[in-house]
């Protein structure tokens, strides 16, 4: 979740959103629940993230009436999409994400779950996953939320190089790492590991041995991450003092292909720019469905500080006009965010009605990232006429074009940014 | 008693009914900063044709680049009365017609026009700075015309002023006892009222034939939006009268007299302006190349048969191409070049196109100033962003088979079999402390001069004179010279002849493709440098590709230099969730504007700041940017 709020269009203080102008008939989209946890015990030299160390915010805002107050969250936004007019849907996928989940008692996680089952119904075979620090986790805290409905978590593992870690801050040992993998499998979670490459001092080698690492504990999902060094960030003051050395872009790109081959020799494929999962028997890949929601344009209610959320169209606005689709994003400061809800208000800061055009931009932008590869019918005919011209720089799949889809090859996932410039000229 | 005029004083000094004896015309010549203004302001205090609440500081530089930059370009003529009185206590009015100069190199036929409108000229330095070579340039002009000299030492209330060590500096210039050199303070206003005095006893009266048919000589022109041009002259023979008919001699063109009067400052239309006096026509023709200066104004229907001597059309020197940042802002470029044109007879251009620029105009100008007057003009009146490209001057190229090709922009330079390539030459006069004759002559020998001789103007100041090609001036001859002398120098410098070089055509091929507006005409000696500057600044400001691009120069088929930039590996934000999409779409949209304002050169994407910053001289070397 980035540092700064964008700038959008002030939201209603009830939270109501324009109005589903689809008729009675259901959209076909899947709707997920995001749960931000704005709470960590260190905050990571790299992090921008919208996260808060200490356990009393004053207010009403702490960690212990944290999971009270996302509840309050949740039951107002089933009165909100209830009010614009949507068909219900039962929550298809979950996704508590942070900050660091696991700071809290594994009961108030599963009694945020349980809000949820309350507020909209939780459908059968859901995905609930959890972010998790690799230090904050036994094998009760797991097997308890897996009892309460969770189905997978997420940890984040970074590099499996102490010194590494030593520069991005994290405080887990690296040995830890198998146990917690193990921990979760025997609790029937599917696991998967975040890793960081570019960081600092990180040698190719350094590389080698992390992606190794986490193959090592057979996981069937890995994410890896290009380091971001974010304005405002302590590693960023570092980096302005010439304390520490950002590697340059080709590293990164030598990185990213070695992750890739390495991931794919163990039988993981890459199904997002980065993000690769293991590959079963009928061919589908075990992929985090819920982030998968969010690059095929689901619907979404991010609950929490700083979380945003989307409900795609057709809306109409009160002036008539048809809204392809609406965001919005909830107030950054977690005191606030629980004084807003005390009172009864919408906890949303602001958002932005999205026209057809846009809407098509976010979709080319997003869909452009998959494995699947994006419907050429959703680019406009100068879009699909520069198709041919990334073919041919050997950016987009030759055979995949021929089939209708815009898919990118392994360059192409490098310069994906580009290839969208291009696609959406 | 008041020196200001009673009414029936007055009477005798009405325009058009002054007799010659009492009409006094004298110029200021002075270096920008040297207070001529100040002290023309003051004059006009003192003389009581502007009233103490009208005035604004520097009342006679209008435009307001003028005032911003403190310097005259364009010149104007003032009336003013002022009374002598005699041993004997007799009072007689005069009427003095002040012509304020252009103060700058690239005005000098502006200057000689002046100069020529006038009998006696008031040297103005700077009682703190001494003289400089565009002032000495000028004097040696007024002593070529025979006009009186008076020496004036200026700021004599600044504490750092040496007015005794500079007396004897100008005094000796101009051949008088230093005793003899006033000194004022144009800001306090000491020493004026003797000045106006020391005006009315040393400059001749004009003297013509009032009988014979008219002549008047164009000292300056200037287009004013609600008045069609005006038109500044100096009577010398005969008389001009309300709506007569006039013929300009050069072009034999007629027009009806629409007013006819003198300034002071503000037009007072006359009866007419007779011998020796000084005023302003209007025609109602909206063009000041029909109204040219040094042009002869005579009457119509008895034309006088000899035109006054030392009229020459204005002459571009410099050359550069003009191109908007936005390129569908080229036809407001066009109407905007068309309206500075009523008001600038030196401009001209005609259009031009660049592969990498897109449509603009090849524009010349009389010299760097006026180029960079007419830009800041453009983009201030008219609300444009523009791009010009790096000055160059004009080259005559001479083939093996004889034929000539005039080249005005590099790109035009000729392929082929050169038999000889010319370039203007100019006589330059470089005024500086003796401390820096080393640093001068090293400058000079690098930019291919030849000396022609070295004075001493005092113990420790030397005036060194040297032929040099103007294309070495008009690159960075100035700065070089300024920032060597730590800025005592001072430069002035006049178009003599041509000489043939041995200059080279460098091109800057970006994968491949030439990028005119790169292109350099240099001397072979430095074809190598230029290259490798030029490359290396590309490498600097054009990004990364999706695919390799060589950037070389080249003279002819043979490259002198090369970089390649590296192709682009990774183009990705690896995060895009939720929270991220509107960032990431924002950014996306951003990116998208931005390549909108790139030029694609062959497949490169090429920033226009990347033109900007390579055509600019001031950013040399790129990687120095930031180190400071």
């Amino acid at each position: 979740m980035s540092p700064a709020l964008p700038d959008g269009d002030p939201a209603p203080a009830d939270g109501a959103l324009p109005r589903w102008a689809g008729g009675s008939g259901a959209p076909q989209r899947a709707f997920g629940v995001y749960v931000h946890v704005p709470f960590c015990t260190v905050r990571c030299g790299y992090c921008d993230f919208n996260t808060y160390t200490a356990t009393e915010l004053g207010g009403g805002a702490s960690q212990d009436s944290y999971a009270t107050t996302a509840l309050s969250e949740i039951e107002l936004g089933a009165h909100v999409l209830a009010d614009a007019g949507l068909p219900a849907r039962e929550v298809s996928t979950v996704f508590v994400g942070g900050g660091t989940p696991t700071v809290l008692p594994a009961g108030d996680l599963a009694r945020i779950l349980d809000g949820l089952r309350d507020a909209w119904g939780l459908a059968d075979g859901a995905e609930v996953t959890t972010e998790a620090n690799p230090d904050s986790v036994s094998p009760e805290y797991l097997r308890t939320l897996a009892d309460a409905g969770f189905t997978r978590v997420s940890f984040g593992m970074q590099s499996a190089v102490p010194h590494v870690l030593a520069t991005l801050e994290r405080t887990h040992d690296p040995a830890r790492i198998p146990d917690v993998v193990a921990w979760a499998r025997d609790a029937g979670l599917d696991v998967s590991l975040d890793l960081i490459y570019g960081t600092p001092g990180e040698s190719l080698d350094d590389w080698r041995t992390s992606v190794e690492a986490a193959l090592a504990t057979g996981v069937d999902h890995v994410s890896a991450y290009a380091l971001v060094v974010e304005p405002g960030t302590r590693m960023a003051v570092q980096v302005r003092r010439g304390e520490l050395t950002l590697p340059d872009e080709d590293d990164q790109a030598a990185k990213y292909e070695l992750a890739d081959e390495l991931l794919t020799a163990s039988g993981l494929r890459w199904y997002e720019v980065s993000n690769w999962a293991r590959e079963r028997a009928d061919g589908s890949v075990a992929a985090c469905r819920h982030n998968l929601a969010y690059w095929r344009g689901d619907d979404w209610w991010g609950v929490g500080p700083g979380a945003h959320s989307y409900v795609g169209g057709p809306l109409v606005g009160d002036d008539g006009d048809e809204i392809a689709g609406v965001r919005w994003w909830n107030v950054k400061h977690p005191r606030r965010y629980a004084t807003m809800l005390a009172a009864g208000q919408s906890p949303a800061a602001g958002r932005e009605l999205l026209d057809a055009p846009t809407a098509t931009l976010e979709r080319v932008m997003l869909g452009v990232r998959l494995a699947e590869g994006l419907d050429l019918a959703e680019l406009s005919a100068a879009g699909r006429r520069a198709v041919a011209g990334q073919v041919a720089a050997g950016l987009l799949d030759g055979r995949a074009a021929i089939g209708g889809r815009a898919l990118l090859t392994r360059r192409g996932r490098l310069l994906a940014d580009a290839v969208v410039r291009d696609l959406t000229d | 008693m008041t020196p200001i005029p009673s009414a029936a004083e007055t009477a005798r000094i009405q325009p058009a009914a002054t007799a010659p004896e009492l009409l006094r015309n004298f110029c200021i010549i002075a270096h920008i900063d040297h207070g001529k203004s100040t002290l023309a302001d003051r004059m006009l205090q003192l003389t009581g044709v502007v009233e103490q609440r009208a005035m604004r500081a520097q009342y006679l530089d209008r435009m307001d680049i003028e005032r911003e930059r403190g310097i005259t370009i364009k010149s104007q003529a003032v009336r003013m009365p002022w009374v002598l009185e005699g041993t004997d206590g007799t009072r007689t009015p005069y009427a003095l017609n002040m012509i304020d100069t252009p103060g700058h190199v690239d005005f000098t036929y502006e200057v000689s026009r002046s100069l020529a409108a006038c009998e006696g000229a008031v040297l103005l330095v700077d009682a703190a700075q001494g003289i400089e070579a565009q002032t000495l340039a000028n004097l040696y002009l007024a002593m070529e015309n025979e006009l009186a000299i008076i020496p004036v030492l200026n700021k004599i209330d600044l504490p750092a002023a040496q007015p005794e060590k500079y007396a004897e500096e100008i005094a000796g210039l101009v051949g008088v006892d230093p005793e003899s050199v006033l000194k004022v303070s144009g800001k306090t206003g000491v020493g004026v009222e003797a000045l106006l005095d020391r005006i009315v006893e040393t400059v001749p009266p004009p003297v013509g034939d009032a009988d014979a048919p008219a002549r008047a000589m164009i000292f300056d022109s200037v287009y004013d939006t609600y008045r069609g041009v005006v038109t500044y002259v100096r009577v010398v023979d005969g008389k001009l009268n309300p709506r007569e008919r006039i013929s300009m001699m050069s072009t034999r063109a007629t027009h009806d007299l629409l007013e006819i009067g003198v300034s002071a400052p503000e037009p007072h239309p006359t009866d007419g302006l007779g011998v020796g006096e000084v005023g302003y026509l209007i025609t109602g023709v909206k063009d000041v190349r029909q109204s040219k200066v040094g042009d002869t104004v005579t009457n119509a229907l008895k034309p006088a048969a000899e035109a006054l001597g030392g009229y020459s059309d204005p002459k571009p020197m410099v050359f550069s191409g003009l191109y908007p940042i936005d390129g569908s802002d080229y036809p407001i470029l066009r109407d905007a070049l068309d309206k500075l044109k009523l008001n600038d007879a030196a401009l001209v251009y005609e259009p031009e196109t660049s592969v990498a620029l897109g449509f603009g105009f090849r524009v010349g100008y009389l010299g760097l100033l006026h180029l960079e007057i007419v830009r800041e003009r453009l983009e201030r009146e008219f609300d444009l962003d523009l791009i010009s490209t790096a000055p160059n001057v004009i080259y005559d190229v001479t083939m093996e088979d004889r034929s000539v090709v005039t080249v005005t922009n590099p790109s035009e330079f000729p392929g082929g079999k050169i038999g000889e390539v010319r370039e203007p030459v100019v006589k330059a006069t470089i005024l500086a402390p003796s401390e820096f004759i080393g640093a001068i002559m090293e400058l000079c020998q690098t930019k291919r001069g030849d000396l022609q001789g070295m004075d001493y103007l005092s113990a420790d100041r030397v005036e060194l004179r040297y032929f040099l090609p103007l294309a070495e001036i008009v690159f960075d001859f100035f700065d070089q010279l300024k920032s060597k002398t730590r800025g005592y120098a001072s430069l002035d410098y006049d178009v003599v002849g041509e000489q043939a070089a041995d200059l080279v055509k460098v091109d800057i091929l970006l994968q491949g493709e030439q990028v005119d507006a790169f292109s350099a005409i240099v001397h072979k000696d430095k074809a190598y440098a230029y290259g490798v500057m030029m490359t290396g600044k590309l490498k600097e400001l054009i990004p990364r590709q999706q695919f390799e691009v060589p950037i070389q120069a080249a003279v002819g088929a043979r490259v002198i230099a090369r970089e390649t930039i590296r192709a682009i590996r990774k183009d990705v934000l690896a995060k895009c969730y939720g929270g991220d999409i509107s960032r990431k779409r924002k950014l996306l949209e951003k990116q998208k504007e931005g390549k909108k304002r790139m030029k694609t050169i062959g497949r490169v994407d090429v920033p226009q700041e990347a033109f900007i910053a390579a055509l600019s001289s001031d950013a040399a070397d790129p990687k120095d940017k930031g180190k400071k």
